[in-house]
């Protein structure tokens, strides 16, 4: 760790990491209360890592020192994103800036980028060096990519030309700009990965806001939607009566289709069944883990983070709380904006009292809602709601809980706006 | 690996407190921000959305009653507030009740 050019995800660095459990785990035990202020470090500023850093002020009267480090400048929802894709919003608009954290709840905002996470001396470690100290860690980091599950794209080609466009960004705008530029009477093909993914409607919502710009400026174009699994893994009925209402003979779905190779150049995709196809505007969503910054946690799949889900503290590190899309997902339950921000309430609630040597909440109960918009203004939901099971140790969906739109309407996207102000405003403070 | 993850599991066994999982005293306060996402923090919405915050405990308990027995037009309120147990919306209800 002392090397600063020392891989922080190395295997040595894991083995140093985890033989600093034992301490990490004693120290978490201690009622750090007594030893003066405690220090938490939120590694992560988008849905989990922000709205964790804001509750951990506002629970405890701001009697916990919260440091949250970001490596970028603003928070760019992934929620309405592909609304920007479609073209009916601008990036702008879901661009916000954390500094609500620091001027309202006295969360320190700290630029900059993680190198190592140091469980031994309990200190994270900038790339520049700086290290901070803390009680308890929280990390955040939401998804990277597996680019194997995509041979023949890199990160570099998929940020130029093939884009994922899977996380909010440059890229949302890239891909808009891509589709706009396109020839009518061309093709945009969507690729999706095998679950689980960021997102399970988010692909189909793009597919259906793709559809609608270009009915209304290429009406001779088309979406095709090649899917790793094997059907629609979200509002399938939704989808598919959307799709014949709005954009009959425009959306073409196609199930099982498993990539072999991708060529950036041609646009070209090459599928494990043996076709091949050409697209003038391709869309590859790589299949997915946890973010980079929580691989040292990585316990379930080899590729997701085990969390013990009264306090989403990492099953492989005490003192570690992971959140969000990181995590490796109850049954039912959705990697989504909504969840993650669910996820940092039980965390933020359980983080106190840990620190006050309280006992911790044995009932947490969170709950999702994904609004998909299938035009520029008509939308549609799946809810659920979760509660713990002591028993199985695990969220469990309520049985007759939660569930479907009746249809698509303007009404709900009316409230799928004014949801995503309010959770932002949520988040953010 | 393996021996490491069943030592840090006994390190916090040890130290977690004899009776670990008591009634937090926040539960309602733990429940009520699960509705945060869509009627805003603390019940205060921002705006689209019904602020929940300051409305009385009895009334918000019977519109909960009213979504889940489907005598309250919804788009959504009749799938969430069958999710929760009439005691957590009770729980629910005084949390908001007592935001100003
Ligand atoms: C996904 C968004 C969402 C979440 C989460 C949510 N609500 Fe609602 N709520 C709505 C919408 C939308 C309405 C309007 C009725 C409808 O369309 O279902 C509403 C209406 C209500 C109303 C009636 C408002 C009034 O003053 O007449 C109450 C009470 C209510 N919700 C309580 C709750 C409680 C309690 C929770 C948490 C357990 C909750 N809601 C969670 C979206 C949400």
């Amino acid at each position: 760790m002392s090397n600063p050019n020392n891989n922080p995800w190395s295997r040595r660095h894991f083995l140093q990491a985890s033989g600093a459990l034992i301490g990490a785990g004693l120290a978490g035990c201690a009622s750090t209360a007594q030893r003066g202020v405690a220090r938490v470090v939120v590694v992560g500023g988008g849905y989990a890592g922000a709205t964790c850093a804001r509750y951990l002020r506002m629970w405890s009267d701001n009697r916990i020192d919260v440091t949250l480090v970001e490596r970028d400048a603003d928070f760019v929802s992934c929620p309405m994103s592909n609304l920007v894709v479609g073209g009916v919003r601008r990036i702008e608009d879901i661009t916000l800036s954390r500094e609500n954290l620091a001027r309202r709840h006295g969360v320190r905002l700290l630029r900059g980028e993680v190198a190592a996470i140091d469980l031994d001396k309990r200190q994270v470690r900038l790339t520049t060096d700086e290290r901070i100290a803390f009680d308890r860690l929280v990390v955040a980091p939401g998804i990277d990519f597996l680019w194997d599950s995509v041979p023949g794209l890199s990160a570099e080609m998929a940020d130029s030309t093939v884009l994922h466009a899977w996380k909010a960004g440059p890229q949302t705008t890239r891909l808009h700009e891509q589709i706009r530029s396109m020839r009518d009477g061309g093709t945009v093909a969507l690729c999706i990965p095998k679950a689980p993914y960021r997102c399970p409607p988010g692909p189909y919502e793009r597919a259906s806001t793709i559809a609608h710009y270009l009915k209304t400026h290429k009406p001779g174009s088309k979406v095709l939607i090649l899917d790793a699994n094997d059907d629609i893994q979200s509002k399938k009925g939704l989808f598919l009566k959307a799709w014949a209402d709005h954009y009959p003979g425009m959306i073409e779905y196609r199930k099982d289709h498993v990539i072999s190779s991708v060529d950036p150049t041609s646009k070209t995709v090459r599928f494990e069944l043996g076709e091949t196809v050409r697209a003038d505007v391709l869309n590859v969503i790589p299949a997915q883990r946890a973010g980079d910054i929580a691989r040292p946690f990585i316990n379930r799949n080899g590729r997701w983070v085990g969390v013990n889900w009264l306090s989403m503290e990492a099953e492989a590190a005490a003192g570690v709380h992971v959140l969000g899309d990181a995590t490796f997902s109850a049954p039912g339950m959705p990697k989504s904006g909504h969840m993650a921000n669910q996820h940092a309430k039980v965390a933020a609630a359980a983080i106190i009292n840990l620190l006050g040597g309280q006992p911790i909440n044995d009932q947490p109960v969170v709950m999702n809602t994904c609004y998909s918009f299938v035009t520029d203004r008509s939308a549609m939901h799946v809810a659920s709601v979760h509660q713990y099971d002591a028993g199985e140790r695990t969220f469990k969906t309520v049985a007759g809980s939660g569930g479907l739109s009746t249809t698509a309407s303007d009404r709900e996207g009316d409230i799928a706006l004014a949801w995503a102000r309010n959770i932002w405003a949520d988040v953010l403070g | 690996m393996k021996t490491t993850i069943a030592v840090a599991a006994i390190v916090t066994s040890l130290c977690t407190p004899s009776s670990p999982y008591a009634a937090d005293p926040q539960l309602g306060r733990n429940l009520a921000a699960t509705c945060a996402n869509c009627h805003g923090t603390d019940g205060r919405s921002v705006g689209g959305i019904d602020s929940l915050a300051g409305q009385p405990k009895d009334t918000l308990v019977r519109k909960m009653t009213e979504f889940r027995n489907g005598s309250r037009p919804t788009t959504i309120m009749h799938q969430i507030a069958k999710g929760y147990t009439e005691q957590q919306i009770d729980l629910i209800a005084a949390y908001f009740a007592a935001r100003q």
